[in-house]
C-alpha cells in the first residue's frame, strides 16, 4: 500500500467535536424565540401568583408584596360557584364540537381526494372574520324574534322561551367558535389512517359501525384528545360568548377575572381567580402527557 | 468529458462505525482500484450503506481513514470531498428543473457558464429533451440518469452509487446496468456500487466484495468468487451451494478426500480452504446432473443417491430438490436442454458432479445441522 | 343502502361547512345595511354607505390600522423566531426536549384570559407602561407556537436525502440551506406567517388586558358592542374575510393547477416510454 500522508494519529474527522458544535447551533437557534417565551409566557405567570398574594395599601390599584393567602379563600367563595359552570359549559361546547367535526373530518380525511386542500381552507376561513362579530352575528341569528328561535319554541323545547341570553346561547357560540380547533387535529388523525385498514376490516366481516368502534375511533383517538385540549381549555376561560350571549346568570370565570382586573383594579383577587385556573388546567395537560408524552403535543 | 483524467486508488484503512453498542462496520481495510467499477454486496444491514456514506463524507467514522491517492480525506466534510453520490431515491431537487439539477454541483463549486458542460452531460445520457422539466414530470428511469449526470458532470475521483436500480422494474434494470457499465468505461471514473442484489454485482462489476455484518467475507472478481466461495456465507449468499459437513479422510494425487455421511467425496487441493479436519464440501446446484436411479455414471465423478421431492420447471432451467438419505434437500438445477424425460416426484435418483466443482471450506465451528439447512448465518 | 349511507356523510359535512359559515354571511349582508340608529341587529333596507365611507365614523380607521400595523410587526417578528425553534426542534439533538416542547404547546392551550391577565400582572409589576408596545409583545409571544408547529410539520415532511445530495454536491451548510433547504420550506413559513397575522389582527382577549389607552381593531369592535356596532365595522371586517380568503384561495388555485400540469406532462411520459420500452424490446 502506498504511504498515506496523514496528519492526525486518530480518526481525523473528530465526531465529537462535530456532534458538539451540532448541539450549540441547535441551542443557539431556540434561544431568542424560547427566551421569548420564558420571559413573557413563563415568567408572567410567577408574577401572577406573587401578585395573588399581595396586600392592599389603601392606595386604589396599588398594593405591596405580601403573602396574603386570604385572597384565595376570598376569591373561591365569591366566584367559585363560576369556575363549575365555565367548565360545565366548555365541556357541553367541546362535546357538541366533537360530534359536530367529527363527521366534516372524516369525509374531508377519506373522501376529500384532492379537494382535501380546498375544504380545509373553508375550515379556517371563517376565523379570517372578527370572532367577535361572527359571535355578535348570533345575537342576530338566535333573536327572539327570529326564525331559529321560533322554529325551537315551537317544538317547545325551550325553558325559557327564548334561546338568547340563555346558557343555550352561550354553550352553542362557544362550540361555533371552537369548532375549527376541534376539526384540525381530528382531520390530522384520521388522514394519517391507512384507508387499507378500513379494507382489511370490510374483508375480516366487520360492518362499517364496527369497523368505526373497533379500527377508525381508536386509531383517531390522538387526534379526539388533541382536539379536545384544544377547545375545551380555551373555552373555559372564554367570557365573550358568554357576555355577548348570555346574561348575568350565565357569567363564565373569565369575565370575573376580567372585571376585577381592568374594573375593580383588585390585582390580587384577579390573579388569584386566574392561577386557580391555569392549575386546574395544568392538572388537565398533565394527565395527558403522563399517558402521552410531549411528542405529539408539537 | 476531460482526458486522461488522472485517477487514483480508493483506500479504506480500519474503518469502523459503531452506533452505539451496535458494530455497523468492522475494521474494514480495502483498496479499491482507479478506473474499476467495484461492487460492495451484502444483504440488509451488512454495513455496505454505510461504508458508502463514510467515503461519501455524510457519516463520521468511529475509527479508521479514508484516503484518495496520497490524500487523506478522513476528516473533509461531505462538500469539500472529490467525491459524488447517486442516492437510491435518487434525492433530485423538486423544486430545480433537470437542467438545474444537473448544473447544481457546478454552481456551488463557483464555476460561471455551466451551460455547455450540462448541455454534453444531458446528451450523455440521453435526456437533452428534459432539460426544463421537473423530476416529477420523469420516469424512474430517466430521473435515475439525472442523478448520475448531476453526480458524474462534477468529475469527481470515485462515484458512490447506493443501490440505484433498486426502484427500477426488471428490464428497466437490465438496460440501465448496461448503461451505467458503458458510461463508468467510457469515462473511466472509479465506480463504488452498493447493491444487495448478487445478479447485478457480478453483472457489472470488475470486483466484488461480499458483505456481512461489518466485514468483508470476501472479494475478487465475480466468475472467481463464485467459481470458488471461501466461507459459507459466501457460499449461500452468492448463488446457491449445496453443503455437506464432513471430516478429512486422506488425500489423493492433488485432492482431498472427505468422509461425509457415508460418503466419500474428492476436493482439488486448490479449491480446499479448510485447514484442519472439519471440511465442508460445496458443490453449486448447476454443477450436478440427475440422472435416474442406476442408470450410467461418468468415471471420477462422485455421487449421492436421494428420492425427488420437488421439481421446478422455470422455463430456462428446470430446479430439483432430491432428499438424501440423512434428510438433507439437495438442490439441482438443469438446463432444458433434453426435451421430454424429467424426473419426477418420487423418482429414485442419483446426483453426479466432476469433483473438480467441488470445493471446501472451514467447517469447524459449525453445527453440521445448520450448514446443511439453508439457515445462512454462522453461529 | 349504501349509496344512502355513502350520501349521508356528505350531507352532513356540506351542513357543518355551511354552519362555519352562517355568522360571517350574516356580518356580510349585515354591511350593507342602514340601520336608523347604530344598533346593527336587524335588517333595515340596502345601503352603500358603509364601503363607500368605510372610515366615517371616528376611530374605526385608527384602530383598523393599528391592528394591521402590530399584526405586521409581531408576525414578522414571531416567524423568525418560531422558525429558528421549529429547526432547532427537527434537525437537532439537545437536553431538554421535554420542557421545550411543553414551553411551545401551553400557550396554545392556555385560556387567552390568563395569559393576558398574567402578562398584565407582569407589567404591573414592573410598572411598564401598557400601550402598543406591550399589545406587540404579547402577540409575539402566542403567535410562536402557531408558527413552530405549522414550520416543524413542513420539515419533518422534507426528504433528508435532498440536503444529504446537496451536501454531497459541494454546497456547504449555508448554501444548502440557501438553495435547496429554505425554499423547500418556504411555503411553510409563508403559511405560518400568514396563520400568525390572522391571530395577531383578530385577538381580543390578551390585547384588550394589555393595551392600556391603545385601541385596536377587535378593542374597538368590543366596546362598540354595547352601545351599536357600527356597519362600517361589518364592511371592513368582511373585506378583511375577502382579502384573506382570495390570498388562500388563490394559493390553493396556483396548487392545483401545478398538479394538472404536473399530470398531464406524467400522462405524456407514460406514452413516451411505453414507445421506448416496445423499441428496446425490439432492439435486445
Amino acid at each position: 500500500m502506498p504511504p498515506l500522508i496523514s496528519t492526525s494519529a486518530s480518526a481525523s474527522a473528530t465526531p465529537p467535536q462535530v456532534a458538539a458544535r451540532k448541539a450549540r447551533t441547535g441551542y443557539l437557534l431556540l434561544l431568542p424565540g424560547m427566551g421569548w417565551l420564558a420571559v413573557f409566557f413563563a415568567i408572567p405567570f410567577v408574577t401572577l401568583i406573587i401578585t395573588s398574594l399581595q396586600v392592599p395599601t389603601g392606595a386604589s390599584g396599588v398594593y405591596a408584596p405580601g403573602f396574603d393567602i386570604a385572597n384565595y379563600g376570598e376569591a373561591i367563595s365569591q366566584y367559585g360557584n363560576l369556575y363549575v359552570r365555565s367548565f360545565i359549559y366548555a365541556g357541553l361546547a367541546t362535546l357538541f364540537a366533537l360530534i359536530i367535526a367529527y363527521p366534516l373530518a372524516y369525509f374531508i380525511a377519506f373522501r376529500g381526494g384532492q379537494w382535501k386542500g380546498l375544504l380545509l381552507v373553508l375550515v379556517i376561513a371563517p376565523t379570517f372574520a372578527s370572532f367577535l362579530l361572527r359571535t355578535y352575528a348570533w345575537r342576530t341569528i338566535l333573536a327572539d324574534e327570529g326564525p331559529v328561535t321560533g322554529f325551537f319554541n315551537a317544538l317547545g323545547v325551550l325553558p325559557e322561551g327564548r334561546i338568547l341570553s340563555t346558557s343555550i346561547a352561550v354553550i352553542a357560540g362557544l362550540t361555533y367558535n371552537f369548532l375549527p380547533f376541534m376539526i384540525l387535529p381530528l382531520f390530522a388523525a384520521l388522514d394519517k389512517l391507512d384507508p387499507r385498514l378500513i379494507e382489511a376490516s370490510n374483508d375480516l366481516y366487520a360492518s362499517p359501525v364496527t369497523t368505526f368502534r373497533k379500527v377508525v375511533w381508536p386509531l383517531s383517538l390522538p387526534g379526539v384528545v388533541a382536539g379536545t385540549l384544544l377547545t375545551f381549555i380555551p373555552a373555559s376561560g372564554d367570557y365573550i360568548n358568554a357576555q355577548l350571549l348570555g346574561s348575568i346568570t350565565t357569567r363564565m370565570i373569565g369575565s370575573a377575572i376580567q372585571v376585577n382586573f381592568i374594573q375593580f383594579r383588585d390585582y390580587p383577587i384577579a390573579s388569584a381567580l386566574s392561577v386557580i385556573l391555569m392549575f386546574i388546567i395544568l392538572i388537565i395537560v398533565s394527565i395527558y402527557i403522563r399517558r402521552s408524552g410531549t411528542e405529539d403535543l408539537v | 468529458m476531460a482526458e486522461s483524467r488522472k485517477v487514483e486508488d480508493l483506500h479504506l484503512q480500519n474503518l469502523t462505525k459503531r452506533f452505539g453498542d451496535f458494530i455497523a462496520v468492522d475494521d474494514l481495510t480495502l483498496t479499491i482500484p482507479a478506473g474499476s467499477f467495484f461492487a460492495l454486496l451484502g444483504p440488509s444491514g451488512c454495513g455496505k450503506t454505510t461504508t458508502l456514506r463514510m467515503v461519501a463524507g455524510l457519516e463520521d467514522p468511529s475509527e479508521g481513514l479514508i484516503s484518495i491517492g496520497d490524500r487523506d480525506v478522513t476528516g473533509l466534510r461531505a462538500f469539500k470531498r472529490p467525491v459524488n453520490t447517486v442516492f437510491q431515491s435518487y434525492a433530485l431537487f423538486p423544486h430545480l428543473d433537470i437542467f438545474e439539477n444537473v448544473a447544481f454541483g457546478l454552481r456551488r463549486r463557483g464555476i460561471k457558464n455551466v451551460t455547455p458542460t450540462v448541455e454534453a452531460m444531458l446528451d450523455l445520457v440521453e435526456l437533452t429533451p428534459m432539460a426544463r422539466r421537473k423530476p416529477k414530470q420523469l420516469s424512474g428511469g430517466q430521473q435515475q440518469r439525472v442523478a448520475v449526470a448531476r453526480a458524474l458532470i462534477n468529475e469527481p475521483d470515485v462515484l458512490l452509487l447506493d443501490e440505484p436500480l433498486g426502484a427500477l422494474d426488471l428490464k428497466l434494470r437490465r438496460q440501465m446496468q448496461i448503461e451505467l457499465k458503458r458510461i463508468q468505461m467510457e469515462v473511466g471514473t472509479t465506480f463504488v456500487h452498493v447493491t444487495h442484489d448478487q445478479e447485478e454485482a457480478m453483472t457489472m462489476a470488475d470486483t466484488v466484495a461480499v458483505m456481512n455484518e461489518g466485514r468483508i467475507e470476501q472479494m475478487g472478481d465475480p466468475a472467481d468468487i463464485y467459481e470458488l466461495p471461501t466461507t459459507v456465507f459466501v457460499a449461500r449468499f452468492l448463488g446457491q451451494s449445496n453443503l455437506f459437513a464432513g471430516q478429512r479422510a486422506g488425500a489423493g494425487a492433488d485432492s482431498v478426500k472427505v468422509s461425509a455421511h457415508g460418503h466419500e467425496f474428492s476436493i482439488p487441493n486448490s479449491r480446499n480452504n479448510a485447514p484442519g479436519a472439519n471440511v465442508i464440501v460445496g458443490v453449486r446446484p448447476e454443477k450436478m446432473t440427475i440422472v435416474d436411479a442406476g442408470d450410467p455414471i461418468p468415471d471420477g465423478h462422485d455421487r449421492i443417491a436421494g428420492r425427488t421431492v420437488d421439481v421446478s420447471y422455470t422455463g430456462v432451467s428446470t430446479q430439483y430438490l432430491v432428499q438424501t438419505s440423512w434428510g438433507e434437500e439437495i438442490t439441482v438445477f438443469e438446463q432444458n436442454t433434453v426435451v421430454g424425460d424429467r424426473s419426477r416426484v418420487g423418482d429414485s435418483v442419483e446426483v453426479h458432479w466432476a469433483p473438480d466443482h467441488a470445493f471446501g471450506l472451514d467447517g469447524s465451528g459449525l453445527a453440521p445441522a445448520a450448514v446443511e439447512s439453508e439457515s445462512v448465518s454462522v453461529s | 343502502m349504501r349509496v344512502i349511507r355513502r350520501h349521508i356523510l356528505t350531507v352532513i359535512a356540506i351542513l357543518v361547512l355551511v354552519y362555519l359559515f352562517i355568522p360571517i354571511a350574516v356580518v356580510g349582508v349585515l354591511s350593507f345595511n342602514d340601520p336608523p340608529s347604530k344598533y346593527n341587529t336587524k335588517w333595515y333596507g340596502f345601503s352603500l354607505d358603509a364601503w363607500t365611507n368605510m372610515c366615517g365614523i371616528p376611530g374605526v380607521c385608527e384602530s383598523f390600522i393599528e391592528s394591521i400595523k402590530i399584526g405586521l410587526i409581531s408576525t414578522f417578528v414571531a416567524t423568525i423566531l418560531g422558525t429558528m425553534i421549529a429547526f432547532a426542534l427537527v434537525r437537532y439533538r439537545f437536553r431538554g426536549r421535554k420542557s421545550t416542547n411543553l414551553l411551545i404547546f401551553l400557550p396554545m392551550a392556555t385560556p387567552e384570559v390568563v395569559m393576558g391577565s398574567s402578562l398584565l400582572a407582569l407589567f404591573l409589576n414592573m410598572t411598564f407602561p401598557l400601550g402598543t408596545t406591550t399589545v406587540i409583545i404579547a402577540h409575539i409571544m402566542f403567535t410562536i407556537s402557531f408558527v413552530v408547529v405549522a414550520v416543524k410539520a413542513r420539515l419533518q415532511g422534507l426528504d433528508p436525502s435532498l440536503e444529504e445530495a446537496s451536501r454531497d454536491l459541494y454546497a456547504d451548510s449555508r448554501a444548502t440551506f440557501r438553495y435547496v433547504t429554505f425554499p423547500l420550506v418556504a411555503p411553510g413559513i409563508a403559511g405560518a406567517a400568514l396563520l400568525g397575522f390572522a391571530l395577531s389582527f383578530d385577538d381580543f382577549i390578551i390585547s384588550f388586558f394589555n393595551a392600556g389607552t391603545l385601541v385596536t381593531f377587535p378593542i374597538y369592535v368590543w366596546g362598540a358592542a354595547q352601545r351599536g356596532i357600527p356597519v362600517q365595522v361589518n364592511a371592513l371586517a368582511t373585506l378583511v374575510f375577502l382579502v384573506a380568503l382570495s390570498i388562500v384561495l388563490i394559493a390553493q388555485f396556483a396548487a392545483w393547477r401545478k398538479r394538472r400540469s404536473l399530470q398531464a406532462s406524467v400522462a405524456d411520459r407514460d406514452a413516451d416510454l411505453k414507445a421506448l420500452s416496445m423499441d428496446a424490446l425490439s432492439r435486445s
